[in-house]
């Protein structure tokens, strides 16, 4: 068993590496762009997970969140000149009271009803952006968004930028991973579960479902501030609720209430329509019946949560044996 | 003798029917007290009221002293009741430990930023948690079920698992709905003998409804009985035994053992 983690240990550890050095590997600046977009998608589909897969409260409208971290980021940058790392961190707070407000009128919804307050905030959110022309130039969008610097080092090619992502979604995978294995994250699978018989053992339902939508909302605030500074180009056209629904199928497709689930889903469905790009025109229908044949074949997705690590309270904490716990 | 729960003249009424009329009763500290009734004579609705599921429509439920009508579910496990359910509502895909960890309030009280950038304070209140579950866990006798997820154990283990998960928020009182129900007579006498430890030697006050009067008689100091939502009648075993209404409304019909 000790051999078994330390050869699960190793194996990060190289591809920590690998990914660490790809830039190095991988000249081409499309690939480079590929990676980024997996990166920036792994942030996304994290944070709905922790609403939807953990918590169980179904969400159609994640792309408004990523589009309000964006604008936040983008007209900080533009009106107030403030540095990216400011803009950053108050794109995901910003983002985060969006959350606890959306999540406010949905805790008396449940499931289906829930999932069409979100459809309709995603849309009023996306109309905001479209017709408050005065902040966003509506439709015209925001170009010109200034790239991160540190010090005098401006991100001018798509390598910072790779390593920007590569840390933030490091980190998220890193936060959702602690959280989820924590006495909060228990907390939102027992709501998730059984809310009756999560009030009966002293968890107050409400504040699980405000928290999760917040934490979900200041993470794709993180993702949108990051996108507005990489393409240095926002519109309303990026947040549409087919964006909302791609996010929600790499949660459903990777495995619900798994955080490698949301990971291989967001890679790939990242990469499949890129390698079906020589089909031009037919290559979505494909996409499309990938999908239909995923979920008969494979409801749980490439990684439910079935595969969730047994006991995972202890994991993490020093001096306690969890040998025998580690198991699938 | 103090009385650790009391219920005022408690009604409930869902549209016409009324479901629970004017209750009044009160549990004793230290005492086993059952509360026995035909079916649909509103013990449930009664439970569902004690832990704040339901709200009386008029009446006072006071516990250790205190007023409790206005606290929600999760504040009045906080104030030590806690509770099974009659069909088991266990979390399923949780393992036997998660179910029993997530209800300790050490582990249920986390807060976001110590539960991800906590290191050793963290781990060192963990490892109590922990101990403290896998020990309510050895009382049940699940000790060697830890890993097992909560739904393949069998019946009559998912139901200690419900006990130990209500013993895992710390109560001071105990409200077990049917714990017997679909468990054959060594599991009974395990459990007899598993309610008498927690009402002894961990000094609980246990409040439990069952259709087993064989259990019922054996187990508990006091009997409650209800029928149509009200009470008809309190005692000891032979005082209930004996008495002409609860014959009546439920012996009456048949020997002791046919809600079985």
């Amino acid at each position: 068993m000790i051999q078994l983690k330390l050869s699960k240990n190793i194996l990060k550890l190289i591809g920590a590496v690998v990914l660490l050095l790809l830039p190095l590997l991988v000249t081409n600046s499309y690939f480079i762009h590929i990676f980024i977009s997996i990166g920036l998608y792994i942030i996304l589909s994290l944070s709905l997970n922790l609403v939807t897969g953990f918590t169980g409260q179904l969400a159609l409208g994640h792309a408004a969140f990523y589009g309000i971290g964006a604008y936040t980021s983008a007209l900080l940058l533009l009106r107030f000149n403030v540095s990216y790392w400011l803009a950053l961190v108050l794109s995901a707070v910003i983002t985060g009271i969006f959350g606890f407000l959306l999540g406010l009128p949905a805790l008396r919804l449940k499931g289906d009803y829930l999932g069409i307050v979100t459809l309709g905030f995603g849309e009023i959110v996306r109309l905001v952006f479209v017709n408050w022309y005065s902040l966003t130039r509506g439709p015209l969008g925001l170009p010109g968004i200034p790239a991160p610097k540190i010090g005098p080092y401006i991100f001018d090619s798509r390598i910072p930028f790779y390593y920007l992502i590569f840390g933030l979604a490091a980190f998220t995978v890193f936060f959702m991973h602690r959280l989820v294995n924590s006495g909060v994250g228990m907390a939102m699978i027992t709501v998730k579960e059984d809310e009756i018989a999560a009030e009966s053992i002293g968890i107050y339902p409400i504040k699980y479902k405000l928290l999760a939508f917040s934490l979900g909302a200041a993470f794709a605030g993180i993702a949108g501030s990051f996108y507005a500074s990489y393409i240095s180009f926002i519109s309303p056209d990026t947040f549409l609720y087919m964006d909302s629904v791609t996010i929600l199928a790499m949660v459903v497709l990777g495995g619900l209430g798994s955080i490698p689930g949301s990971i291989i889903g967001a890679t790939v469905l990242v990469i499949v329509p890129e390698l079906l790009r020589f089909m031009t025109n037919y290559r979505m229908l494909l996409y499309g019946a990938l999908m239909v044949f995923m979920m008969i074949y494979r409801p749980q997705g490439f990684w439910g949560a079935n595969k969730r690590v047994r006991n995972s309270y202890k994991i993490g904490i020093r001096g306690v044996s969890n040998e025998k716990d580690i198991r699938g | 003798m103090k009385k650790i729960l009391e219920v005022d003249n408690v009604s409930i009424s869902f549209g016409g029917l009324l479901a629970v009329n004017q209750v009044s009763l009160h549990q004793n500290k230290g005492e086993i007290l059952a509360l026995i009734g035909p079916n649909g004579a509103g013990k449930t609705t009664l439970f569902n009221l004690l832990t704040g599921v339901y709200q009386p429509t008029s009446g006072k439920i006071i516990f250790a002293g205190e007023e409790i009508n206005h606290y929600k579910p999760h504040e009045r496990v906080k104030k030590g009741i806690a509770r099974t359910f009659q069909n088991i509502r266990l979390f399923p895909t949780m393992t036997v430990l998660e179910n029993v960890l997530i209800a300790h309030p050490d582990c249920n009280s986390e807060t976001v930023i110590p539960a991800v950038f906590g290191r050793k304070k963290l781990a060192q209140r963990r490892r109590t948690v922990v101990e403290e579950c896998e020990e309510i866990l050895s009382i049940v006798g699940l000790q060697d079920k830890l890993e097992e997820l909560a739904t393949n154990l069998p019946y009559g283990k998912q139901r200690l698992l419900e006990i130990a998960r209500a013993l895992a928020t710390k109560p001071s009182l105990l409200l077990l709905d049917e714990p017997g129900a679909g468990m054959n007579s060594v599991e009974k006498e395990e459990l007899t003998n598993l309610i008498y430890y927690i009402s002894r030697e961990m000094e609980k006050d246990v409040l439990l409804i069952e259709h087993d009067m064989k259990f019922v008689m054996n187990i508990s100091e006091r009997i409650i009985v209800l029928d149509h939502g009200e009470k008809i009648a309190e005692g000891n075993a032979q005082e209930i035994q004996s008495n002409p209404k609860v014959i009546e409304a439920y012996l009456g019909r048949g020997n002791f053992d046919d809600e079985e």
